[in-house]
């Protein structure tokens, strides 16, 4: 019994108590699928039955696949827009949130949040009806103006598709990385500030000599988790277009999706998720690298 | 130069919040027009009689329950997460232990990994437990999915405790385990609502594990209820609205008590990138 009590009261054995239960959820359902994704990935299995070792069979399919390859590379093009629209106008509201002389700021505020509110359901559900060709609220609101040739079928045209339903993406992002910048902005110090209005610099010139350099990390980071979210991207787009029509909005993770549990190929769906897993690793690993070494070169 | 700064400034602040605001106005009165009237009425007109029997209809569709199984299984599944992650992030930030820093990696690094490649792996375990298409099933990968933030979060917070505190409570004769349970837990308290408040929202809006490993109808959580109701009443879009308002209105109104909470949630979640 004092043995016992020794042990527990050693810190190897402490930490292994105190660290077990999360330890046993996160290695079941988050590390352990790795590997068991990648075993998956060498074989032809249905879901249910036996699985049959293949090789890399489903690697060569892939490899092959145009499907596949459409996907990345709008899962690229999401990549892009992302960074590219997300992140500066996130900025700007922030900048506006932050500034002392709005004092409807808060107002403001509450409102832009409440998109991060929307499950991703409820988002895709509520577009559709704002893409609607006939009754949509864009398309109304072009009729309205006059502009009748601008009124398009938003979901249902291939060349058209993505791009619509990456301004639903905006509509729930921006605000998000609103907040991020938000909070960075207000914690940097307000002697900066001062000390720059001292030496005469006006707003422009304040935020390019003050709140962007301070604000660095903060825009690195944002933008590295803009990368990966748009690599892994996958449910507004679901609930949207489901990756349709034709697959013109199809990224690499509804592909996924369809292949695993709508064609029950399972196997090939393990080898998608993988290869998802491994571009998305390359790609964050290789812009670390790349802002690491741009900021050495400062 | 001051004045153009401060125009284009507000132009664009306007403009957001039209673009974000307007939508919200669009579902909230389409959700209380007639069927009939949402097709002949103009967006911009209101409802020319609230129909707030449509949200009746809703919950009589089915929604009750979906709300009801929503609030199981996020209330257990954070609840599970807020004592094993601050038991997990108590042992990171206090104890001296040979991989306490890998430990550590590992949970930060479920951050990055796309939940895509625990798909499948997941589905089949949950079949093999027997636990598909029930809500014990989503339990387990709501509360992996949810441990990194939770654990950075408490990690964080655990280390700013002054050590002088647990100091005292060692020379009273007090364990590892006394300590974290009468020390620890009741100076964290901010953290875990920070945490508590925080999943909730994130599990609330969860669809895809939800996808996967639920299918009758009975079993639904509201995400899922909400796309099963979008197939099944497209034709009356108001209605659709009305599910649509009564899924998000719990988290408005969650917003309104506790957005401290929410940001800080957020935000800590993104530091680490």
């Amino acid at each position: 019994m004092n043995k016992l009590k020794q042990l527990l009261r050693s810190d190897k054995v402490a930490a292994f108590v105190f660290l077990a239960p999360a330890l046993f959820f996160f290695g079941l359902y988050m590390i352990a699928p790795v590997p068991m994704s990648t075993y998956y990935s060498l074989h032809r299995w249905s879901g249910i039955g036996e699985k049959i070792y293949i090789g890399l069979q489903n690697w060569g399919e892939l490899i092959k696949d145009p499907i596949f390859w459409l996907s990345f590379k709008n899962n690229l093009k999401l990549v892009v827009v992302s960074i590219g629209t997300q992140l500066p106008v996130a900025l700007l509201l922030a900048v506006f949130l932050s500034s002392k002389t709005t004092r409807l700021a808060g107002l403001f505020k509450t409102i832009y949040f409440i998109p991060l509110l929307f499950s991703s359901v409820a988002i895709g559900v509520m577009w559709r009806y704002i893409y609607d060709t006939n009754f949509g609220l864009v398309n109304v609101f072009l009729r309205n103006v006059g502009l009748f040739s601008w009124a398009k079928d938003w979901l249902g045209d291939p060349k058209l598709a993505l791009y619509s339903v990456m301004v639903a993406i905006n509509w729930r992002f921006i605000p998000f990385y609103m907040i991020l910048f938000l909070a960075a902005i207000v914690a940097i110090p307000e002697e900066l500030f001062e000390a720059a209005m001292i030496d005469g610099a006006k707003g422009i010139q304040v935020f390019r000599h003050i709140t962007l350099p301070m604000l660095r990390p903060t825009i690195i980071n944002a933008a590295v988790l803009s990368l990966v979210g748009a690599l892994k991207f996958f449910d507004i787009i679901f609930a949207m277009t489901g990756g349709g029509p034709h697959h013109a909005s199809e990224l690499m993770a509804t592909y996924m999706y369809k292949r695993s549990f709508v064609d029950f190929r399972m196997g090939y769906g393990s080898t998608v998720a993988v290869a998802i897993f491994l571009i998305a690793m390359v790609l964050s690993l290789a812009f670390l690298r790349f802002t690491r070494r741009s900021s050495e070169l400062d | 130069m001051r004045t153009v700064q401060n125009t284009v400034k507000y132009i664009l602040a306007l403009f957001w919040l039209f673009v974000t605001g307007f939508p919200l106005f669009f579902i909230f009165m389409s959700s209380l027009k007639g069927m009939m009237e949402y097709f002949t009425s103009s967006v911009w007109a209101l409802p020319e009689e609230f129909q707030f029997g449509n949200y009746l209809q809703v919950f009589q569709a089915g929604f009750h329950k979906y709300f009801f199984n929503s609030l199981i299984v996020t209330s257990i599944a954070v609840f599970i997460v807020a004592i094993s992650a601050s038991m997990a992030a108590n042992a990171i930030a206090r104890f001296r232990f040979r991989y306490s820093n890998l430990v550590y990696s590992l949970f930060l690094a479920g951050m990055m990994i796309p939940m895509h490649i625990t798909l499948i792996p997941v589905y089949n375990m949950t079949r093999q437990l027997g636990l598909y298409d029930s809500l014990a099933g989503l339990i387990g990968p709501y509360v992996s999915y949810s441990l990194p933030v939770s654990i950075f979060i408490f990690v964080g917070f655990i280390k700013e405790i002054p050590i002088e505190l647990e100091e005292a409570a060692v020379v009273d004769g007090a364990n590892r385990y006394q300590i974290y349970w009468h020390v620890i837990l009741p100076v964290i308290k901010p953290a875990i609502s920070t945490v508590v408040i925080y999943n909730m929202v994130m599990l609330w809006n969860e669809f895809v594990y939800a996808l996967v490993l639920l299918s009758s109808p009975s079993k639904w959580i509201l995400t899922l209820g909400l796309w099963n109701f979008r197939g099944e009443y497209g034709i009356h879009i108001p209605l659709v609205m009305a599910g649509l308002v009564l899924s998000v209105l719990p988290l408005i109104i969650a917003y309104v008590f506790f957005h401290e909470q929410i940001i800080k949630g957020m935000t800590a979640g993104s530091v680490k990138g």
